[in-house]
């Protein structure tokens, strides 16, 4: 991937936008369509843009696979860590009022839409990121004659 | 029309993604049509060319008759063409659909949760563990994928053959 000057720049130029669109798709969520799952999607296209051109080494150096196999598991237990939370405090299960006050039950209900979407964001771009190595992984590399 | 070549039905089926992804919007759905648009002609697209690059371009013609497969699926899209006339009209608020918890969601979203966009309300607080187990179904979905894939590329194999030749 020596040469295609005009596509490794606009890439590099395009991840910087895509990432932040996806963490505003994340944290936006609240107010407007978009979410923990749409976010995840578009923050991993961030990476796997990066993979097709430059090359899974690359890609690989960037987020270890051990790195993204970790967040696939971390961001599932952060969700399923606060129904868990919540029902030590005496709660039901994923009753987010348990984490606040028990005289403001709607700041609690923000701070879980909050912790639960960030684990559904985590664990969709993980995921995203892992099956794309996974594919990219088994087929030989493109050579930059092939282009 | 026939299309022998993989890569171009695989360019279609982004196309009929996105273009499905802009109906939703038209029927008032955004947060389907961004999944769809991310997830379906994103993604998908791209797992589906990664897909191409292991196989091949062309499909192989078919050994067997296409009588059976044609009947299949002429039987189901009548069944679902049939099914149609007994949907309720687009947009009627009179349907089951509406009148059973949509309106206690909009009317207690605002008192309770606080967030403009309901969507997000029911998805994440009242239907939280429906949502945990969409989480899992993508987390066993992609440790599957890896389990699967995952420690077997193609130079290893080769060596792990020519070993085998040996």
């Amino acid at each position: 991937m020596d040469h295609h000057f005009i596509l490794r720049v606009v890439a590099k130029m395009l991840m910087p936008p895509i990432m932040l669109y996806a963490l505003y798709v994340q944290f936006h969520g609240d107010f407007g369509p978009g979410g923990g799952f749409q976010a995840g999607v578009i923050f991993a296209v961030a990476f796997i843009l990066y993979g097709l051109v430059f090359g899974l080494d690359s890609l690989r150096r960037v987020v270890p696979p051990a790195i993204v196999r970790a967040g696939i598991a971390l961001g599932t237990l952060l969700y399923a860590g606060t129904g868990i939370y919540s029902f030590f405090k005496g709660k039901n299960y994923l009753d987010y009022s348990a984490l606040a006050d028990a005289d403001n039950p709607v700041a609690g209900q923000h701070l879980g839409i909050l912790l639960v979407e960030a684990g559904v964001g985590l664990t969709v771009a993980s995921v995203m990121i892992a099956v794309f190595v996974a594919f990219a992984a088994r087929a030989p590399e493109i050579k930059d004659t092939d282009w | 029309m026939k299309l022998r070549n993989l890569f171009a039905v695989v360019m279609l089926s982004g196309v009929f993604s996105l273009l499905s992804a802009g109906l939703f919007v038209a029927m008032d759905a955004v947060d389907v049509a961004f999944t769809e648009a991310a997830v379906g002609a994103g993604i998908s697209t791209v797992l589906m060319l990664g897909t191409l690059a292991l196989t091949h371009q062309e499909e192989k013609p078919a050994q067997h008759s296409r009588a059976l497969p044609f009947l299949v699926v002429f039987v189901t899209g009548a069944a679902l063409l049939y099914g149609t006339a007994d949907l309720p009209p687009f947009g009627s608020a009179n349907t089951p659909v509406q009148q059973h918890v949509a309106p206690e969601y909009i009317e207690r979203t605002p008192e309770e949760i606080d967030v403009p966009n309901i969507v997000t309300a029911v998805l994440a607080s009242y239907r939280g563990y429906d949502t945990l187990g969409e989480v899992v179904v993508i987390f066993t979905a992609g440790i599957a994928v890896i389990v699967l894939l995952h420690g077997s590329s193609r130079p290893r194999r080769r060596e792990e053959d020519e070993e085998a030749e040996t």
